[in-house]
């Protein structure tokens, strides 16, 4: 007995129903809407008004002085923070995961920290070590130093919880065979260990950087916001919404925004084009 | 008893089922046997309820439930991962489908009771998913889907994510339980064997069709075509036909006819006896003896003997529909 | 591969020193300066009339924020996770947009979008206040914590797969009740984890506010905002360090929360 062939039915519309579990298009509908007027929307208002006098009032916007110097100086103080965390993350990192001593565990939890931590309070907490009434006296008060030690706080954790699920699950193997044909720790560290953390590392730095250049609440006590020398560029925008120059602060908020996003996106691609070579 | 007429369903570019139908009967076990990929879960998950097809009626004891949601089937679905509630004990997992129908108390334990009773578990109501065992959780997973009372009992590769000493045990116990039970039952296998040892009636399913419906010595004895053939027994290829290996008679004595070959080779596997041969142009053959029938022959590597399909053994022609034979079980050899 | 012994401490007392002095001496200084002069200078100053009026106030955000977040955060995991629908990647880059915006330019959005002149700058006009005001406060902090609920429930959903709610729903359940008995019971600690997230970073909300509302005394003065007006308006050093001394318990009240939550979800 073999299959009866029957013609078929012509296909009816049918009523898409989900099935269990999933919210349908009524609850996607509603996700769509949540994150469109908490999210996209005031986003696309600021966008819009930077460029309410056209592209190039922008562009002097964002290039003026004031404005150019705290860009400078946000871009380039959020690389040397994201790199410094690059490498003492990963040697946090590393000690968390291949060394074994007493309250390891709270020194594991301390980390997560400035995650918790408001930014403010970070600020003020370390005024009163690097501040005017500073014990050990260093004064650090409204000094490139004192913002960079501020952005090294908040941006902590970023590096090393990249890294650390990583370095836990690193093959021990890989190492083993470097060993026995001969390499040395730093050349095992160097050629084996390093390029496999490598992803977890830009991951690591991204995100460091992208915190870094919007960060306000951390720096806004200790950097003394001088224009040219301490102030960052989110303390540039609060100001010209103080003084009542919307575009202006748009327009530094949009360069800031495509940075971050840049950034970001960029990590995105690297990561997905190195997959693909883990893959292959 | 389930009638599927004209069922179609695509993913995307991937079309898992294409113009499909099937009638399963009342009371039977129906397996659902093919190749991953074949469309088999899809057509049982879309018979459940748990997917909707593009084309084509479902109907459940006369009843169109083409769009009706799986609540109101009344079927009973045990999936391959057993699908168990984590956070609820066994006795809470298995009458689930009766809280939710309101049941009183004393009914929802005194049923639960029973069907752990039936299913072996008896003693481990209090016990969580994560304490049992594969083959536990899936007796817990039938207990769960049998205790509504449904009216078709569909299963989706149950004993596919054990280990084969339980899933023969398994197995063997389904076939009893049903046995026991009489609900109408449809399991989905890539396990020829499994659907050849428990079901009342296979359909074979490859690509998106179905290839053969019928009990599983129908099926085995006079496939209707060359996948089916391989999909259920080892197939060896003598003369451009497909046949099957225990029904190429060996003889040491030309003047009985057949193909000239030569013994290559002579494996004893317990009662059976396979022996690889070569045809003079090079190509192998294979053909399975009992152990009775290798003694009288008394074979050896080197020796030339005639090969003959057997009176009334099964024969498919070879070329043609480029369907490919499946290697099975490595004892094809496909010329 | 093996490192010396002395290469390891060497490792170690770098890595313990950096943290040393990045986190711990600087709040262990301020914990010191707050209570130096004892317990009860500390307890008058937080509970000031402006202070508990900021305390009152955060709190009141948070519950406002947290429900909303858990609501339409779970809808947003679960379109993300059991759907199928184009744009999904879109959706998904969305919810993690509030990680790359800095606080300050969220509060600027909003009062572009609902400030006078603003876009919606007649609501303004007509008497409902949102910047200045408790819903300004309330739309920035759901800015910032949008993605943690989403961010902690989606990979769970994704990891138990939907064959329980498909069994559920074959055994009888509807949607609702396979929600509630099913799916909720198994994000429950991922769930969490994404509300202690949300509330600590309500209640560190500065940037934002500070655009947004001006922390005027007693009417749109958050803890956060307490701490910096002390500190900056008032001069009043020890009044900040006791305020952020608060907000340095609850985080880490928070972060044991944290600790805690991370074990049960991994024990699972």
């Amino acid at each position: 007995m073999s299959a009866v062939a029957l013609t078929p039915r012509p296909a009816r519309r049918r009523r898409r129903r989900t099935i269990a579990g999933g919210v349908g298009p009524i609850g996607l509908g509603v996700a769509t809407l949540w994150l469109s007027v908490i999210v996209l929307l005031p986003l696309a208002a600021v966008f819009a008004k930077a460029l309410e006098d056209g592209p190039k009032a922008l562009w002097d916007a964002a290039t003026a002085g004031p404005a150019l110097a705290a860009l400078q100086l946000t871009v380039s103080i959020s690389v040397i923070v994201a790199l410094i965390n690059v490498v003492v993350g990963t040697l946090i990192a590393w000690v968390l995961v291949r060394d074994e001593f007493r309250g390891k565990g709270f020194v594991n939890a301390i980390i997560d920290l400035p995650f918790a931590l408001p930014t403010i309070v970070a600020s003020i907490v370390l005024l009163s070590l690097y501040g005017p009434r500073s014990p050990i006296g260093l004064h650090l008060y409204a000094t490139r130093p004192a913002v960079v030690i501020a952005l090294l706080f908040v941006t902590l954790p970023f590096v090393v919880r990249s890294v650390q699920p990583v370095l836990m699950e690193l093959d021990r193997d890989a190492e083993q065979a470097a060993a026995s044909l001969g390499a040395g720790n730093r050349t095992t560290f160097r050629h084996v260990i390093l390029p496999a953390l490598a992803p977890a590392l830009l991951s690591g730095a991204g995100l460091a950087f992208a915190r870094a250049v919007g960060e306000f609440g951390s720096v806004v006590l200790i950097g003394g916001g001088i224009p040219r020398k301490t102030e960052v560029s989110s303390q540039y925008i609060a100001k010209q919404i103080e003084i009542d120059r919307p575009v202006n602060a748009a327009a530094v908020s949009v360069t800031l925004l495509l940075i971050a996003f840049a950034v970001l996106l960029g990590l995105r691609l690297v990561a997905a084009r190195s997959q693909r070579h883990e893959e292959a | 008893m389930i009638s599927v007429k004209g069922v179609s369903k695509r993913f995307g570019d991937f079309t898992a089922l294409d113009n499909v139908s099937l009638e399963v009967p009342d009371g039977s076990l129906t397996a659902l046997l093919g190749p991953s990929g074949s469309g088999k879960s899809t057509l049982l998950r879309i018979i459940g309820g748990l997917e909707y097809a593009d084309a084509g009626t479902v109907e459940i004891r006369g009843v169109d439930v083409t769009d009706v949601s799986p609540q109101k089937r009344e079927i009973g679905f045990v999936f391959q991962h057993y699908a168990a509630f984590k956070h609820m004990t066994v006795k809470d997992n298995v009458g689930f489908g009766l809280r939710i129908r309101k049941e009183p108390k004393d009914r929802i334990e005194a049923r639960v009771s029973e069907l752990l009773g039936i299913v072996g578990l008896a003693g481990l109501a209090k016990r969580y998913p994560s304490q049992l065992s594969g083959g536990q959780r899936q007796r817990m997973a039938l207990a769960r889907a049998l205790a509504v009372e449904p009216k078709v009992l569909l299963l989706d590769e149950p004993f596919g994510a054990l280990d084969a000493k339980v899933r023969a045990e398994l197995r063997e116990w389904l076939r009893r339980l049903h046995d026991e039970v009489h609900v109408t039952t449809l399991i989905v296998t890539h396990d020829q064997e499994e659907a050849m040892s428990i079901a009342d009636n296979i359909a074979v399913m490859d690509n998106a069709h179905i290839e053969q419906v019928g009990g599983p010595r129908e099926l085995y004895d006079r496939p209707a075509n060359r996948f089916v053939m391989g999909f259920l027994g080892p197939v060896a290829s003598l003369d451009g036909a497909l046949v099957r290996p225990h029904d190429i008679a060996i003889s040491t004595d030309s003047d009985e006819g057949g193909r000239e070959a030569q013994v290559t080779r002579v494996s004893h596997l317990g009662f059976e006896v396979r022996v690889e041969l070569e045809l003079p142009e090079g190509e192998p053959v294979f053909a399975q003896l009992t152990r009775t029938e290798a003694e009288t022959l008394d074979l050896a590597s080197g020796d030339i003997v005639w090969l003959r399909k057997s009176v009334g053994g099964l024969t498919l022609p070879r070329d043609g529909d480029p369907r490919f034979v499946r290697e099975h079980d490595g004892l094809d050899a496909v010329a | 591969m093996v490192v010396s012994d002395r290469t390891r401490i060497t490792l170690r007392v770098v890595a313990l020193g950096y943290l040393f002095a990045l986190v711990v001496v600087p709040l262990g200084m301020i914990l010191f300066r707050t209570f130096e002069d004892g317990i009860v200078a500390f307890w008058e100053s937080v509970t000031t009339p402006a202070s508990i009026s900021a305390i009152s106030l955060s709190l009141t955000i948070i519950a406002i924020v947290v429900p909303l977040n858990v609501v339409f955060g779970l809808v947003t995991a679960l379109a993300l996770a059991r759907g199928r629908f184009p744009g999904r990647g879109i959706v998904q880059a969305v919810v993690d947009l509030p990680f790359a915006v800095s606080p300050v330019i969220v509060g600027v959005s909003l009062i572009l979008l609902y400030g006078v002149g603003g876009w919606f700058g007649g609501l303004a006009e007509s008497g409902f206040r949102i910047i200045f005001s408790l819903p300004g406060m309330v739309l920035a902090t759901i800015f910032v914590t949008l993605p943690f609920v989403v961010r902690e429930v989606e990979p769970v959903l994704r990891e138990i797969g939907a064959e329980q709610e498909e069994a559920a729903a074959t055994l009888g359940a509807s949607r609702l009740q396979t929600f509630f008995r099913i799916t909720l019971p198994a994000i429950r600690w991922g769930l969490a984890y994404g509300i202690v997230l949300t509330v600590a970073r309500a209640l560190g909300e500065f940037g934002a506010l500070i655009v947004v509302a001006g922390g005027v005394s007693g009417e749109s003065q958050t803890l956060t905002l307490l701490v910096h007006a002390r500190y900056i308006d008032d001069h009043n050093t020890f009044g900040a360090y006791s305020a952020a001394t608060v907000l340095m318990g609850l985080a880490l009240i928070a972060l044991f929360l944290m600790t805690v939550l991370n074990k049960k979800r991994e024990s699972e």
